[in-house]
């Protein structure tokens, strides 16, 4: 008993399996600097390749019309939409070890809605209210506190004595949505023309609107947000068993859902802030690399962050080229392709548990 | 030693444990029975801290509830009545769940001889979701038994609480779980285990407790609690206990069963 027997460990695919994901951290790394190249060089002005990365280090001065377009508009909208993919993705993978559920997702339960009202609320009513603040910072702060007042109170309705209901969670994630969506209804009512197309724009998800201003307000929360999910792996892990086995193997439990709430919130809230309502990355790009790799979040988390990332600059980039000059929304591609994974989701897990 | 002092827990208004007193030593394995409702399971929940109680439990002299999850799960295991897993983790994956870094030796080699201590040698790369109910309970336990691999530790005794561990067990396996529970105890750590079965609980308990109502009603050695007494009044039927004659483990056997 005391004793290890000299047990020779065969094969072991589950230590196999995390040093694979591991390594899939590089891959994708790779991945997203390859993808934001292209991105870079890609739209009504090409840039070359070349052109790109002797601007990028400096080697050679553009002309004023290039740098405009490279470090203007290119290189934020970049970075932003690499930051929300990361930020949406995550979320959505830790939402998925609190709820012990693969079908939590931000926009599906509800809490890009909270996001957004906060978000529309400051947009509409910010600086022409009292005490609701306008700005570049107040949107985020708005968008985070209406994610994180979602998060939470869904964790509350949908946890007794420790078992999450999945159907109470997604029907209570309906009524908020609704609730948020008729709240926001009210300040759209309210808006005028000019916010009124903000708004559209802005729910259809976009990141047209990118900028050094706004990318510096949401790029913290979401950088933050980040760490913290990537803390949470085995404390996450656990809780697949359960809270009270978490607990028992040595987890602060209590603890450990408020820091996932909090990265949800702050992740989720930030990024719909800059991006309106992009949706599914959340719920698409954790099952993906679970089906690869494997659900150890000690490697799930990141790897969902840097493959969110990758998703995102491709998309967006196919929302500028697909319909040039114009360009598409971005979060009708991510519905157009996420709608029917999430489908498919749900008929591979029919076969097993129902919902 | 664990000792537990007027545990009293209520659930809402009704207070299902009235002042339950509990001491076991290291060395030991502990069987708490009773019928369905009489607070079994809520007092190991008390024990380890997963139910509002008042009242005290110590470990290895410190109060449980004064000792953080992490020092805890240093000091014991707990193995759950059921247990459902919600992503699809290897078998290994899931009893390495169990090991902390707090673990001494490797996690690897812990793991794959937990598991062939349990009989499921060889089982690390299964998917933990598509095993038998009974292999699921196997698996739990060599988790639980990788969390304490080393039944003592520089802070004494290391403890397992097992709640209805052969529930779901076929006969071989429900004696081998039994068998690993006593080899753990005879190695130094102690075990409290919740048990629907009166037998093994003799065959394999140093001590025995038997709940009613909320209420210890018998306490002591297996020949002391499994008397026709005892049983007919805790389990509200006529119980004839005989013993097993020659048997060194004071085998006993309740049988003729009536209703009263």
């Amino acid at each position: 008993m005391v004793a290890v027997t000299s047990y020779t460990a065969p094969g072991l695919r589950g230590t196999g399996r995390l040093a694979r994901a591991r390594r899939l951290h590089v891959a994708f790394a790779l991945v997203l600097v390859a993808v934001s190249l292209v991105s870079l060089g890609t739209g009504a002005t090409g840039l070359s390749l070349g052109t790109i990365l002797h601007a990028l280090t400096g080697a050679e001065a553009l002309g004023e019309v290039d740098r405009v377009v490279l470090f203007d508009i290119r290189l934020p909208r970049l970075l932003t939409g690499a930051a929300v993919g990361a930020a949406l993705a995550s979320s959505g993978a830790v939402l998925q070890g609190l709820f012990r559920n693969p079908l939590a997702d931000p926009g599906i339960i509800g809490v890009s809605s909270g996001a957004g009202l906060g978000a529309i609320t400051v947009i509409v009513l910010g600086g022409s209210v009292a005490f609701v603040p306008s700005g570049a910072y107040a949107v985020p702060v708005a968008a985070f506190l209406g994610a994180w007042a979602v998060t939470f109170g869904l964790y509350c309705i949908s946890t007794r004595g420790g078992r999450t209901s999945v159907a109470t969670m997604l029907l209570a994630g309906i009524a908020v949505a609704a609730l948020s969506g008729a709240l926001a209804g009210v300040f759209i009512y309210m808006a005028d023309d000019q916010q009124l197309r903000d708004l559209t724009f802005w729910n259809l998800g976009s990141l047209a609107g990118s900028s050094w201003t706004k990318l510096a307000a949401s790029g913290p929360p979401i950088l933050l947000a980040i760490v913290m999910a990537c803390t949470l792996g085995p404390a996450l892990n656990a809780l697949a068993l359960g809270e009270a086995t978490a607990a028992h193997v040595g987890f602060e439990v209590e603890r450990v859902k408020s820091l996932a709430i909090l990265s949800v919130a702050l992740g989720t809230g930030a990024a719909v802030a800059v991006s309106g309502g992009i949706g599914f990355i959340g719920i698409v790009v954790p099952h993906l690399l679970r089906l690869a790799t494997g659900p150890d979040h000690r490697a799930l988390l990141f790897n969902s962050a840097l493959c969110g990332a990758v998703l995102l600059i491709v998309a967006d980039t196919l929302a500028r080229i697909v319909a040039a000059p114009a360009e598409l929304p971005i979060g009708i591609l991510t519905a157009i392709f996420g709608a029917p994974v999430f489908l498919w989701i749900l008929l591979r897990r029919r076969g097993l548990e129902g919902i | 030693m664990l000792e537990a002092s007027d545990i009293r827990v209520a659930f809402g208004r009704r207070e299902v444990l009235h002042g339950v007193d509990l001491r076991a030593a290291p060395g030991t394995v502990t069987c708490i029975v009773g019928p369905n409702g009489s607070g079994k399971t809520t007092l190991l929940r008390a024990l380890t801290g997963d139910v509002t109680f008042t009242g005290s439990v110590t470990i290895n002299a410190r109060d449980t509830s004064r000792l953080r999850a992490w020092e805890l799960a240093a000091l014991r295991a707990v193995l759950p009545q059921a247990a459902t897993l919600s992503f699809p983790f290897t078998v290994e994956e899931v009893v390495r769940i169990g090991l902390r870094a707090g673990t001494e030796g490797d996690h690897a080699e812990i793991a794959a001889a937990a598991l062939g201590r349990v009989g499921l040698a060889g089982y690390g790369d299964r998917d933990y979701q598509v095993l038998s109910g009974g292999e699921q309970q196997r698996v739990q336990l060599a988790r639980v038994l990788a969390q304490v691999w080393h039944p003592v530790s520089r802070n004494g005794a290391r403890w397992m609480f097992l709640d209805e561990p052969v529930s779901s067990l076929d006969l071989g396996h429900q004696l081998d779980v039994m068998r690993i529970a006593r080899d753990f105890a005879e190695a130094g750590g102690g075990v409290v285990a919740v048990m629907h079965d009166l037998n093994l609980s003799a065959m394999f308990g140093h001590q025995m407790l038997c709940l009613s109502e909320g209420r210890i009603i018998a306490a002591g050695s297996p020949e002391a609690v499994m008397t026709d007494a005892t049983l007919s009044r805790a389990y509200g039927c006529r119980v004839r206990v005989n013993a097993v004659p020659g048997d060194q483990a004071a085998f006993i056997l309740p049988h003729a069963v009536q209703p009263i």
